[in-house]
């Protein structure tokens, strides 16, 4: 375990942040973009007996949603041992 | 064997499991009793917490709920699963990193100030006791429907068993205890839907089956339902969109961070060993939710097509009520289902039109636990699914009253009232809080206030109102002050108790609704259950003027949130 100094401390924010804002993109697009805002345009797509709204609104959006939680934890463990802050 | 003999064998040896796990898993000190002694394997966590958050509501009404509601029961789906993003990423690793035992802790530390955290555990309390009576209710309901006793016996019954392993246990008992939980209700969830899956679409996995063609047509299971829903006058099944978009967008958005400022949740993020664990176990947790909420709204949609075609076998020709099955007759006696023949035809003609309708009372939370039997499942798919309702129910209420339990010996009692207590009079303090809630919840439930079903909803409006906003400054900024954190969450939660209020009376009593010249949901077409998220950034707001006015906080604070920032040196959770 070290300490960082006041710049290291501040660019692990900074990554931690902009890594959170870009899959809070996604998280919003799938759910509240694709599932409600644009439900009328993607449901003129059919896959399957599925249209593509309805699809992302109560089965997509939360396939997407764990893949995020995974994803992050991933590159958040990286970037810990990269500025040697994980815990032992 | 009979129902009623696979029942008791179904529920009595799952009881048994618990009490087992319960006397192995005993709590030796406060850590143990707040936080299961730090020490829970991620995935153990995420399963644990899967559990502790799917509650009667999630087992037994939401499919029932998307049932009647279409596309707009995508708020559920979506609301209760996108939460567990927002907790992963912006709350729970920070949480655990600060490593305390309780929610109110970190917002009195954060905020240094006694009134904030106080503040906390009246939001805490007011949005755990509302969530509980509804768990409460669903165990007396599973028990008079399925083991046939009476609803007081059954609730009794179910207290009882909780009262041993929550009391024991603590976070402990309760923990091994939700893992054992989990398995029941996910088992009883997915094996009647893979069932009916099976039979309408001939495709065994309920996710695939609903957007499959009917077994042995040429027509996918989703028309097929617009078409029989929209012949009888209802909506389209498909594309029926909750009041307006806008609605529909506040509902998800108040459940998604509703579902991530419950004190009962985020306590279960504090039992892992380290911060990176807090993350992953976020995702452990909602790939054990998405199992559920993925079948849900097969399970809702095949209810729906199987109700409709029990009725109306074919266009225009309805089932004689005289010939009505047996699972009809059953509900009927609990008047949840109610026909009224108002033509005196003897034919069960249910539509849209509320003149003509007959089928007058079909009620949501019957969906799921009619449904095996509607689809002519063998005997014991519905015993397992009577176990599994329980284990929904009790295992949420577990982790709600430990909520309440903590926040009491903890916040209060330890934290102000008698600082100078030893742990073995906190530990024992909090057996007694533990037990004082059992008996509370159980009294809500024998005498609901005559609102148990909109209080579900109002927890989520509290906790998206309150606690969220409070949290997520506390973590993202160094200038919010006490001053702006007490004002925003006053103004926060004030500003929806007084929007569901306006509608629903004053504490739910009926005639002291005080709308005035106002139309219902006169806020934007906002109904009141999707109000959080406007409470919310009055919260957000409030709290940033108010600070910007008042003194900066203390460089302790500056320094404290640079500490939650960084995992290393964590430690384990502690009290002190």
């Amino acid at each position: 375990m070290s300490r960082l100094n006041e710049q290291q401390a501040k660019e692990y924010w900074r990554r931690n942040v902009s890594l959170m804002v870009k899959l809070m993109v996604i998280w919003f697009v799938v759910s509240f973009g694709c599932g409600i805002l644009l439900f009328d345009v993607l449901n003129t797509i059919q896959i399957g007996g599925y249209k593509l709204g309805f699809w992302f609104a109560q089965q997509g959006s939360i396939y997407v949603f764990v893949v995020l939680i995974f994803y992050y934890a991933r590159k958040m463990a990286a970037l810990d041992k990269e500025f040697g802050v994980e815990e032992d | 064997m009979d129902l009623q003999t696979l029942s008791y064998l179904f529920v009595g040896s799952t009881f048994a499991l618990y009490l087992g796990i319960a006397f192995w898993a005993r709590a030796g000190s406060t850590k143990d009793f707040y936080v299961a002694g730090g020490g829970v394997h991620p995935v153990a966590n995420g399963m644990a917490t899967a559990a502790d958050w799917m509650s009667a509501a999630s087992f037994i009404s939401m499919a029932g709920m998307i049932s009647f509601m279409g596309y707009g029961g995508s708020v559920f789906l979506m609301g209760w699963t996108g939460g567990y993003v927002i907790l992963a990423m912006l709350l729970a690793p920070y949480l655990r990193k600060y490593g305390k035992f309780t929610v109110p802790e970190f917002i009195g530390d954060r905020f240094y100030s006694k009134t904030a955290r106080v503040v906390a555990v009246i939001c805490l309390i007011l949005c755990s006791v509302t969530y509980v009576i509804g768990q409460m209710k669903g165990v007396g309901v599973a028990f008079s429907r399925f083991l046939e006793v009476e609803y007081a016996t059954g609730l009794f019954v179910g207290m009882v068993i909780v009262f041993f392993y929550a009391v024991l246990g603590g976070m402990k008992g309760i923990t091994y205890t939700q893992i054992a939980q989990y398995c029941v209700l996910i088992l009883a969830y997915t094996i009647p839907a893979i069932f009916i899956s099976l039979q309408l679409t001939g495709n065994p996995v309920p996710q695939l089956g609903l957007g499959s063609t009917l077994a042995g047509q040429d027509i996918y299971l989703l028309d097929r339902i617009d078409q029989v829903v929209t012949d009888l006058g209802f909506k389209q099944y498909s594309t029926d969109v909750r009041l307006s978009t806008l609605n529909m967008f506040a509902y998800t958005m108040s459940l998604m961070i509703g579902t991530a400022g419950l004190p009962h949740v985020i306590i279960r993020f504090f039992t892992v060993p380290k911060v990176k664990d807090a993350r992953s176990s976020a995702g452990w947790a909602l790939v054990f939710i998405a199992i559920l909420y993925t079948t849900a709204p097969a399970v809702g949609a095949m209810a729906r097509l199987n109700l409709m075609q029990t009725i109306e076998p074919s266009p225009g020709e309805y089932m004689v009520y005289d010939e009505r099955p047996q699972w009809f007759k059953n509900w009927e006696k609990t008047g949840l289902l109610q026909f009224e023949d108002k033509n005196q035809d003897g034919l069960v003609e249910y539509s849209a039109n509320p003149e003509t309708n007959e089928m007058v009372k079909i009620d949501n939370d019957i969906m799921v636990l009619a449904n095996p039997e509607i689809a002519q499942l063998p005997n014991w798919v519905i015993a397992l699914v009577a176990a599994g309702g329980l284990a929904a129910a009790l295992s949420t209420a577990a982790g709600l009253l430990l909520a309440i339990a903590s926040a009491i010996s903890h916040d209060l009692l330890k934290g102000m009232i008698a600082p100078n207590i030893t742990e073995k009079q906190e530990l024992n303090a909090s057996r007694v809080a533990m037990a004082l809630a059992i008996l509370g919840a159980g009294y809500l439930g024998l005498n609901p206030p005559g609102f148990a079903a909109g209080t579900v909803a109002l927890a989520f409006g509290l906790a998206a109102s309150s606690i969220f906003p409070a949290l997520m400054m506390g973590i993202f900024s160094t200038r919010v002050n006490k001053e702006g954190a007490i004002a925003g969450m006053v103004a926060g939660i004030g500003i929806t108790l007084f929007y569901v209020f306006q509608h629903k009376g004053i504490f739910f009593i009926p005639g002291t609704e005080f709308l005035g010249s106002m139309k219902p949901n006169w806020f934007m077409g906002i109904e009141p259950n999707a109000f959080g998220v406007v409470g919310a950034i009055v919260n957000f707001t409030v709290a940033n003027l108010v600070s910007r006015v008042t003194a900066e906080p203390p460089e302790s604070v500056r320094e404290l949130v640079e500490h939650i920032r960084v995992p290393a040196g964590s430690g384990e959770a502690t009290g002190h």
